[in-house]
């Protein structure tokens, strides 16, 4: 765990700003882990805003709907921020957003009657997925093979630059709220803990702020005021405390075996933006066609977070906050984990959380030297592994002396990149290693 | 915008540390010894540890050329090795000494393993135990301090082998480094100054060089006196080239365990192993042997203390 320099400075205090639909969005047919969808419209239909477009056949998968409405131009292969590239729906956009029908609010009463399973068909329905950047779907995260007794919403945004989490949670307080009550109903767990990095001083303090007790694990109460009460966990700000086991880690000292899932010990863990489209799904009956991405970086005139709509092209995004400087990379998500892009054509999807732009002399990339064994990697790596190690056997091609270093415990969380100073691409290395070790 | 967009995996920060900053800013904080011994024994050991420098540089280069690797020689590595070497030479040495030390050293010692990271023990010891092993003479011949005329002079260790009694000299002469010595090992004072501004810096940790210390106090206390218990322990810390080799070569990354634990073990092999050595072995000092005896067994050490997996009961299979 190290602490990090944030760069946060220059769009935490930047409110979400809704964004104009562009004239023409591609949404791609794979968002999320699990099995890709196939398109529900062809060329030349029209679509309504919040539509479904694509679903599958399948238990881990995720539909996709039109975020605006208009007239299907096509399906055709196009960038994508994680695969590289991925057929994608395009919609040329009337710029009426109009809807199927009625997107009615669910009256108070019915969402108190609502069991779980039908919070987690509205959930399913809704297309939500992980968007802290794994894009796990939600609703299988709602339903967990084992009985669970712990919630940990994950509001520790350790990532340099993004500060959407952060806005949301300003922002929309009650309505994360709302959507944490309704996961904590669904789940049948008493014990929720929401976990914020101290470098947002705000939030905890609008978080805690119906707290009859103040201090660190201070119980406050949901505001509906019907089911238990949560606590706040305040958390140093290091990289990477949002990780999934990480947060479990330093919130309730416990740690998860490996190769295995959260709730193997009972916990299960959402992302407060995930959170947040929860809400939006069950009580507005809000499909995921929209989401905050934090546009910033040295380039960027006007960094901020905005609302975009998934399928906007980042160019849309880009070119209305103006340009210092061309950028030299462009990066999808935070600096530490975040996929550099080879196009601006890329649009947002579902996990994008921010897009950074880097000057010429950022995106520089420094000679691999050899290793002098200074042991930062070691010390500082979250999962406890020796990554220089891992490293060498996967350079010389010694897989089975990487699966023994614990390959793939590694959650390339780009720590030991980080502090090397022989500029070893060591998760370079211990990626490679993971997909050899998982044959 | 397009085909002109770097792509690399990520992570896209760096902490800006880098090998050669490391080397340089250690380089530095052996200033004030060096700066000590030119005091002390005049500007001849400034000619010593020039000759060390350049003779290093100058092997690094040639064996890089002919290995046909790419020429490291600005990394501050070999000036480095150099430099220590030149530290625990006597200041009265043939000026051909250094540069044949520092030639094996490098040659030797470093770029025959293929160069830097891949060497298995300290090349500036290495340099150091060729010359011992070769020219005895010459190495065990110390002049006086703080006299330019050449005088030669023993050891505090040297005297205590000899007559087996403590030399009447007092701690503060020791601390200053107002006593016979290697040029870079007597003026205690400078050396610790520069080892708190490497910790302060963040580049050495307490420890290998804090147990390496204790635990050398410690055998020595116990075991150095007439009877249990009734060594003077303080008198051996600050003679030889105990904290010159528990801070600053001891410490050497490339040669010392990865892990916490590994570099706590380390230290305390070399601890046990140099009071062993200057209590009841062959020679008046011990530093240099412990030390390199600690890096042949820091593999081993690396194996038997990996650290235990996130989400594992156990360490790592010690296969």
């Amino acid at each position: 765990m190290v602490k990090l320099r944030e760069h946060k400075k220059e769009t935490e205090n930047k409110a979400i700003e809704k964004l104009a639909a562009p004239a023409k969005v591609y949404i791609p047919l794979s968002q999320h882990i699990g099995k890709p969808c196939e398109p529900l419209v062809k060329a030349g239909d029209y679509v309504h805003l919040g539509q479904k477009i694509a679903a599958a056949q399948a238990n881990v998968y995720s539909p996709i709907h039109s975020s605006v409405s208009g007239k299907v131009a096509g399906i055709q292969d196009w960038p994508h921020p994680v695969l590289g590239r991925c057929r994608a729906i395009v919609i040329e956009n009337d710029g009426l957003d109009k809807l199927p029908g009625s997107q009615a609010c669910r009256p108070s009463e019915e969402i108190n009657s609502l069991g779980p399973d039908k919070v987690r068909d509205a959930v399913l329905e809704a297309g939500i997925v992980g968007m802290g950047g794994a894009s796990f779907p939600s609703h299988i995260k709602l339903n967990p093979p084992k009985p669970v007794d712990t919630l940990i919403v994950n509001g520790a945004e350790c990532e340099p630059y993004l500060t959407g989490d952060y806005r949301l949670m300003v922002e929309r307080t009650e309505e994360i709220l709302k959507g944490i009550e309704l996961i904590a109903k669904c789940l049948g767990v008493k014990n929720v803990i929401i976990g914020i990095e101290d470098n947002k001083p705000e939030a905890i303090e609008i978080f805690s702020r119906k707290s009859q007790v103040t201090g660190p694990m201070a119980m406050v109460c949901f505001p509906t005021g019907k089911a238990a009460s949560y606590k706040i966990k305040v958390l140093k700000s290091q990289y990477p405390q949002g990780g999934e086991k990480q947060l479990i880690l330093n919130v309730l000292g416990k740690e998860v075996p490996s190769g295995k899932l959260p709730f193997e010990i009972g916990v299960v863990v959402h992302n407060v933006s995930t959170v947040f489209a929860i809400y939006e799904a069950v009580y507005c009956g809000k499909p995921l066609y929209e989401r905050v991405v934090t546009v910033a970086g040295s380039c960027v005139s006007n960094p901020g977070n905005f609302l975009a709509r998934i399928g906007t092209p980042f160019k849309d995004l880009i070119d209305p906050r103006g340009l210092k400087e061309e950028p030299a990379k462009i990066i999808v998500g935070g600096p530490m984990m975040g996929i550099a892009q080879f196009d601006d054509k890329t649009p947002v999807i579902k996990s994008t959380t921010g897009i950074l732009l880097y000057s010429k002399k950022e995106a520089l990339l420094n000679e691999e030297l050899a290793c002098i064994r200074c042991g930062a990697c070691v010390r500082e790596c979250p999962a406890f592994l020796m990554p220089t190690l891992i490293s060498l056997a996967s350079k010389k091609g010694l897989w089975p002396q990487a699966k023994v270093y614990g390959a793939s415990d590694c959650i390339e969380c780009g720590i030991c990149s980080y502090v090397c100073p022989s500029n070893i691409r060591l998760v370079q290395h211990i990626k490679r290693a993971k997909l050899e070790v998982a044959r | 915008m397009k085909n002109k967009l770097t792509v690399n995996i990520s992570p896209h920060l760096h902490n800006n540390e880098s090998v050669s900053k490391i080397m340089w800013i250690v380089g530095i904080s052996l200033i004030p010894a060096g700066a000590a011994g030119v005091i002390i024994f005049g500007l001849n050991a400034l000619t010593v540890m020039i000759l060390g420098i350049l003779s290093a540089l100058v092997t690094e280069w040639l064996m890089q050329l002919l290995a046909k690797r790419r020429i490291t020689i600005l990394d501050g590595s070999a000036f480095l090795t150099g430099l220590l070497l030149a530290y625990n030479l006597p200041p009265g040495v043939p000026l051909w000494l250094p540069a044949a030390g520092s030639f094996f050293a490098i040659a030797i010692g470093k770029q025959v393993f293929g160069g830097l990271g891949q060497n298995i023990f300290n090349p500036a010891l290495v340099g150091r135990v060729f010359l011992m092993a070769s020219w005895p003479k010459y190495m065990t011949t110390f002049t006086k301090p703080l006299n330019f005329d050449a005088v030669t002079s023993a050891t505090p260790l040297a005297v205590l082998r000899e007559s087996g009694v403590i030399e009447n000299i007092s701690y503060l002469d020791l601390f200053l480094g107002r006593r016979g010595g290697c040029i870079g090992e007597v003026c205690i004072l400078a050396l610790v100054a520069g080892a708190l501004f490497l910790f302060w810096k963040g580049y050495i940790s307490w420890h290998i060089p804090v147990t390496y210390t204790a635990v050398f106090a410690a055998f020595v206390y116990a075991f150095g006196g007439d009877g249990l218990f009734r060594g003077d322990w303080f008198f051996h810390i600050l003679t030889g080239g105990l904290i010159l080799g528990a801070f600053f070569m001891a410490t050497d990354y490339v040669t010392s365990p990865l892990t916490r634990k590994g570099q706590v073990i380390f230290g305390a092999g070399c601890g046990i192993l140099t009071a062993v050595i200057r209590l009841w072995g062959g020679y008046p000092e011990g530093v240099s042997y412990a030390i390199l005896m600690m890096n042949a067994a820091t593999p081993i050490i690396d194996r038997f203390t990996r650290n235990r997996i996130y989400g594992t009961m156990i360490p790592v299979n010690r296969k």
